[in-house]
This record gives C-alpha cells, sequence and structure tokens, in this order.
C-alpha cells in the first residue's frame, strides 16, 4: 500500500511536470505576444518592448520555464532595487493585468468553484443514483419509463438553456431567490445557499440524468448475478438483497465516476460559473486564455491536473477499500 | 401439448412419506417471442434421506424446476400450475413472504459456480452466519459460532480464520464447501444441488459429492441433484429422472436408468460419456442436433427430431405426445413409443456395448 501510494505520487509529479511544459509550451505557439493585448490602441513598438520587458517575457523560453519552476518550489524576486517584488513560494507569479498575485486569485475562486461543484454533486448522487436504482428495481414499471424518459431529457438538455430559464422563473418572475453570487458559508450560511441553490440544480439535475441511465444500468446487471440469487435462496427479504447484496456491488463503479467527474469539476465549471455569473476557478481560466495572461493560465491549469491526478489516486484506493478483491500493487 | 404426468413416478421411492411431493408441475414465462414451457408436467417425490439425481440437456428444465421448488422464479413473469408440497404443505400460490421464510430454513440450495454465486465483498464467516441469521434473528454470536462449526464440519482446515476470508482467497473445491456449509447451516430438510460439481476438477469433485453423502447421512436430508453428468448421478442418486424439453422421459432407480436405459435420449446420453477403457481412436457419439426450443416443441415426442429409432411416416413419433408408462421392472417409467421388447433389444445389441459402462 505505502510503496504503491509512492509510486502514485511520483507519478504524479512528472504528470504534472509535463502538463506544466506542454501549457508553456502552448501558450507560446499563440503568434501574439501577450504585450499586445495588454497596451490597447496607443501602441508602438517600444512600448511593447519595455511591457514584454517589465513581465519577463524578453527572455528565452526555457529561462522563463525555469524561472516559473523555481518560484513555485523556492519562490523568486521580480524586478530589481527599489521596484523588487517578492513573491514567496509557491509562487505562481502575478496577473499581467491586475497584478493581483496568483495564488490570491486562486484563493479567491477556487472556493466558488468548489460549493458549485460538490452542491451539484450531492445533488446529481442522491437524485440520480437514486432515481436509477429505483427505476432498475421497478423495471418496465411506468416508473421505470417516467425516468428513463426525464434523464434522457436532462442528458440532451444544455446548461445555458436550463439555466436561464430557471433564472427567469425563480429570481426574475417569482423573486423567490436572490442573483446567484458567491458568499462564504462561513459568514453567512444562508445566503450562501440561497445564492448557490440554483448553479446546484441545473449542474446537479443534468449531470444526475448521466448518473440515473448509469445506475439503473449497473444495478439491473447486479440484480442477475448468481450471488444476488444466493442471497434470495438463503431467504433474506427482498429489502436486504437489494441493499446489502446488490446495491454493495452496483454502487462500486459509480463511485469511481464520480470520484474522477469531481475531479475534472474541481479545475473549472466554466459553463455554468458563466451562465449564473459567478467567478469561480473555471471562468477565470478561460478569461485569462483570452486575454494572454500567462502565470493566470499556468496557475489554474496547473491546478486543474493537480485535482484530477489527486481524484484519480483516491478513486483507486477507494477501489481496494470498497472491493477486497483489489490489491494496490 | 397434452401431459405427461404419471402418477407411476411416484411408485419409485421408498416406503416412509415422501418429503418433497411435485404433481404435474408446469412453469410457463411469457417472453417477447412467446411462452416458454420450460416444465411441462412433471411428477416426483422425495423423502428424507433419498436422492434423486435429475439428468438431461441445458435448458431441458431441470434447474427450472428446482428454481420453482425454492421460488426463486420471477413472480411477475412465470406460471405455475400444479403442486409442490413440501412435508406435506402446498407451496405453489403461497405469498412471498411464506416462501421466503421457508427458503434457506426447509429448503437450501448449492449452486454451480460458487464464485459467483458467493457475495465478493463479504468474508465467507460472514455469509454463512448471513444465512444463520436470517431465520434465528438477533443471535449474533451464535450465528459466528456456527458458522465457524460448519466450515469446519466440511473439511475446510482453520475454519476460525477461514471464516474472516473473503471468497475470491478461496480455492475452488474450498469455495463449493463453503457454500454447502452455508445451505446446511440451518439443517433444511431438502437441499438442492444444482450441478454442484460442474466448475470443479475430477478429483475435488468426487471430494465433493462424499461430503455430501456423509451430510445426508447425518442430516438424514432429502437431496435433488441436477447434473448432466452421468457419473455423478451412478455415484450419489437413488432415483433418476431423465428430463428433456420440460418433459420426464424417463424415471427409475439409478440401476434401472444407467444399467438398462430404455429412451432412446437416454441411450444418447450414455454414448456421450467418454470411456476409459474404450479404444482411444474410437469417436464419442454424440446426440444429433440440438435440444429444442422450449417456445415451438416438435410435434409428438419432443425428441423425435434427433431420434435415430423413430417412426415416422404414420408412426406415432411426430404425432402423439408418449407418456411415462410403466416397464417390466416396477418402478421403471418410460415415455417412450417403440414397443418395450424392442427398446430392450436395441439396449442390449446396439448400445450395451458401445457405451460407456
Amino acid at each position: 500500500m505505502a510503496r504503491y501510494l509512492i509510486r502514485r505520487i511520483l507519478l504524479a509529479v512528472v504528470t504534472m511536470f509535463a502538463v506544466s511544459v506542454l501549457t508553456f509550451l502552448l501558450f507560446f505557439a499563440v503568434p501574439t505576444s501577450p504585450a499586445y493585448v495588454m497596451c490597447g490602441k496607443q501602441c508602438d513598438a517600444h512600448a511593447i518592448a519595455q511591457t514584454e520587458q517589465r513581465l519577463g517575457l524578453d527572455k528565452p523560453i526555457v529561462t522563463q520555464y525555469g524561472e516559473f519552476m523555481k518560484g513555485i518550489a523556492v519562490g523568486r524576486t521580480y524586478g530589481t532595487g527599489d521596484l523588487a517584488v517578492k513573491c514567496d513560494a509557491p509562487c505562481l507569479g502575478f496577473s499581467f493585468r491586475t497584478n493581483e498575485p496568483v495564488t490570491d486569485i486562486i484563493k479567491r475562486t477556487l472556493p466558488v468553484t468548489v460549493s458549485v461543484v460538490v452542491g451539484a454533486l450531492v445533488i446529481q448522487l442522491v437524485i440520480g443514483v437514486g432515481l436509477g436504482m429505483i427505476s432498475a428495481l421497478r423495471r418496465g414499471t411506468a416508473f421505470d419509463k417516467a425516468a428513463v424518459g426525464v434523464s434522457l431529457v436532462g442528458a440532451s438538455m444544455q446548461i445555458y438553456f436550463f439555466g436561464p430559464i430557471l433564472l427567469l422563473i425563480f429570481v426574475y418572475s417569482l423573486h423567490w431567490l436572490p442573483n446567484p453570487a458567491y458568499t462564504s458559508p462561513f459568514d453567512d450560511p444562508f445566503k450562501w445557499f440561497t445564492q448557490m441553490i440554483l448553479p446546484w440544480v441545473t449542474l446537479g439535475f443534468l449531470n444526475s440524468a448521466i448518473y440515473a441511465r448509469l445506475s439503473r444500468a449497473q444495478m439491473l446487471e447486479t440484480l442477475s448475478e448468481d450471488f444476488v440469487r444466493t442471497a434470495r435462496a438463503k431467504g433474506l427479504p427482498k429489502r436486504k438483497v437489494y441493499a446489502r447484496h446488490a446495491l454493495r456491488a452496483a454502487i462500486t463503479p459509480i463511485v469511481t465516476i464520480a470520484g474522477l467527474d469531481l475531479g475534472g469539476a474541481l479545475g473549472g465549471a466554466v459553463i455554468t460559473e458563466t451562465v449564473f455569473g459567478v467567478n469561480g476557478l473555471g471562468r477565470t481560466s478561460v478569461n485569462a486564455v483570452n486575454d494572454l495572461n500567462l502565470p493566470v493560465v499556468m496557475g489554474t491549469v496547473l491546478l486543474a491536473a493537480f485535482f484530477i491526478i489527486c481524484m484519480n489516486i483516491i478513486v483507486d484506493v477507494l477501489y481496494s477499500v470498497i472491493d477486497p478483491r483489489v490489491r494496490l500493487s | 401439448m397434452t401431459a405427461t404426468a404419471s402418477s407411476a413416478a411416484t411408485s419409485g421411492v421408498a416406503d416412509d412419506r415422501p418429503y418433497l411431493e411435485v404433481d404435474d408441475l408446469r412453469v410457463q414465462f411469457k417472453t417477447e417471442d412467446g411462452i416458454v414451457r420450460a416444465v411441462d408436467g412433471i411428477s416426483f417425490a422425495l423423502p428424507r434421506g433419498r436422492t434423486l439425481g435429475i439428468v438431461g440437456e441445458s435448458g431441458s428444465g431441470k434447474s427450472v424446476t428446482s428454481l420453482t421448488v425454492m421460488g426463486l422464479h420471477n413472480a411477475a413473469r412465470t406460471r405455475i400450475t400444479g403442486s409442490i408440497k413440501l412435508d406435506g404443505r402446498e407451496i405453489v400460490g403461497l405469498d412471498d413472504e411464506q416462501v421466503r421464510r421457508m427458503r434457506g430454513r426447509d429448503v437450501a440450495m448449492i449452486f454451480q459456480d460458487p464464485l459467483s454465486a458467493l457475495h465478493p465483498y463479504y468474508t465467507i464467516g460472514k455469509q454463512i452466519s448471513e444465512a444463520y441469521l436470517v431465520h434465528h434473528p438477533g443471535r449474533k454470536a451464535e450465528a459466528r459460532k456456527r458458522a465457524i462449526e460448519m466450515l469446519d464440519r466440511v473439511g475446510i482446515p482453520q475454519p476460525k480464520k477461514r471464516a474472516d476470508q473473503y471468497p475470491h482467497e478461496f480455492s475452488g473445491g474450498m469455495r463449493q464447501r463453503a457454500m454447502i456449509a452455508m445451505a446446511l447451516v440451518n439443517d433444511p430438510s431438502l437441499l438442492i444441488a444444482d450441478e454442484p460439481t460442474t466448475a470443479l476438477d475430477v478429483t475435488v469433485q468426487a471430494q465433493i459429492l462424499d461430503l455430501l453423502e456423509d451430510l445426508q447421512r447425518e442430516f438424514n436430508s432429502a437431496i435433488i441433484m441436477i447434473t448432466h453428468d452421468l457419473g455423478v448421478v451412478s455415484q450419489v442418486a437413488d432415483e433418476v429422472m431423465v428430463m428433456y424439453g420440460g418433459h420426464a422421459i424417463e424415471f427409475g432407480s439409478v440401476e434401472q436408468v444407467l444399467r438398462s436405459p430404455q429412451h432412446p435420449y437416454a441411450w444418447g446420453l450414455l454414448q456421450s460419456v467418454p470411456s476409459l477403457r474404450g479404444n482411444a481412436e474410437e469417436d464419442l457419439d454424440p446426440i444429433p442436433g440440438s435440444p429444442p426450443s422450449l417456445i415451438n416443441l416438435p410435434s409428438g415426442c419432443a425428441f423425435h427430431p434427433r431420434c435415430a429409432y423413430k417412426m415416422v411416416g404414420g408412426g406415432p413419433c411426430d404425432l402423439e405426445v408418449p407418456e411415462l408408462l410403466p416397464t417390466a421392472d416396477a418402478g421403471h417409467v418410460v415415455a417412450c413409443h417403440l414397443p418395450e421388447n424392442e427398446r430392450r433389444r436395441v439396449y442390449e445389441e446396439e448400445i450395451k456395448l458401445g457405451a460407456a459402462q
């Protein structure tokens, strides 16, 4: 187990390194210099050169990359003399646009994304898995057919269609809910909840469609397994056959998929954040790409990669806990 | 489809009152393609301490018969008629809850592949004690003790340690022993073994069959042994029922059915068994064709399209369903249109020598 974890962590470090190199290279493959984007209409060669020098973009890519990585490891100092700005490790640099430290930007936007994503995950697991399991147990009934129908609609719907409709109804027409925004749950849990409920429902409902279909299929497959028949042959009541024997086996792959989904979503729920106008990691990341804001791009991309890799490891470890046949080696 | 029910079938079994009585059992499933007549008029009786072997190809209805006795069929899509009596109590038409209480306590079942029949996520000990706890609620410590006792009884070394292991940590033979321990934990009066040795290698097979016989003597339970392996039947069964296309086509003592079978299908089964002593160069003699569709059985005798001795063209084989009729041997019943002396002659002259005896 320990050896397995060490190997996986080493592999994760290598993956992160590869991601950072690729992001860097891709960034410099864009023909426009960030300096053009920044200096606006009144721009001459001199101003651009000055900006590039200020941002360190005049140095060779390898040097820039080296300095960036050094910043993460031990921190770095920007500028010289009186203008020197110290940036402590882990230093991801400063935004080209606002000069805000990238770590501060992440600290500000990450809780927003975590709020949206985790809340939606809870909804999609409860509704999706619940609906799927029940319709598997009631296969062929009206409930099953309705659930399959609803999940088909959900799976084909888009956030940018469903989200605005909910906004129109609950915020602008009925005035039941405030406009979605982010308030820290530690400051005002009620406000946090009422502002977040629409993004949760939108993202959660649409994703629950996929989970419903998946868990229905899983459950149907498990119900036809021999060990479920054995459980019935023992004389166990239906409820226990389903809960203790069938559900336990059917839920395993869903845990895996939910974990990987969570890892991916923590990197930013771009569309949801954009539709509801909350500034999470996803929106920040997309804006940074548009602005050619390298430090922010690097920071958010690396963070997203970090989440995905972490969740992969967590899911694997969890799997070995759920399924005694799985050995980590 | 006419009835092939026979009261003669019951006359082959021993003296005391039968524990299990099945009378004219019919099981039908509704499917999209039509009605599957999986079991079509089966009758037999089985007293405690005796073993009935049910033999037939896949799809002959042997497993469905046993699942129906257990009440494990899908109630919504299955139609059952006839009668199944356990210890004199009718269980066809009983409500789910009553059948459930009986399941595992009065009737237990051993399945073919113990790896897939045991839950991969629970320890062996837990699965056995669960079977005990269903029928003895709240007695947890006792259940655990009993599970270890049973593991010991079925010949699993270090039962205490093994009880905490998972099915995948057991070998095939040990898994089947654990399965048997689980089935016997409540001292059931009837044990149904559905091909219990098919997934095991030969040496282990013999051990498992010996174990079953030992346990039968000890617990005096009735056993239904479902198999397509005539070797298994000859080792453990007292009576044998041969099934084909949902019908019983031959029934008798193990001597009668294996030493002087009278149905051409039973001959075919015997001839498909490879012989250890025969000529290695000689080809096996399989039954031509494949088992019939249970949705659309051949007319007349369901076996006639594959039968080498059929009488067709005015003959009765393709027109009339043969009934199970007594033969000269008391207790031996056969459903075949061929005259009995003709069947005896063909068996003696053509089949006996070639069969693996």
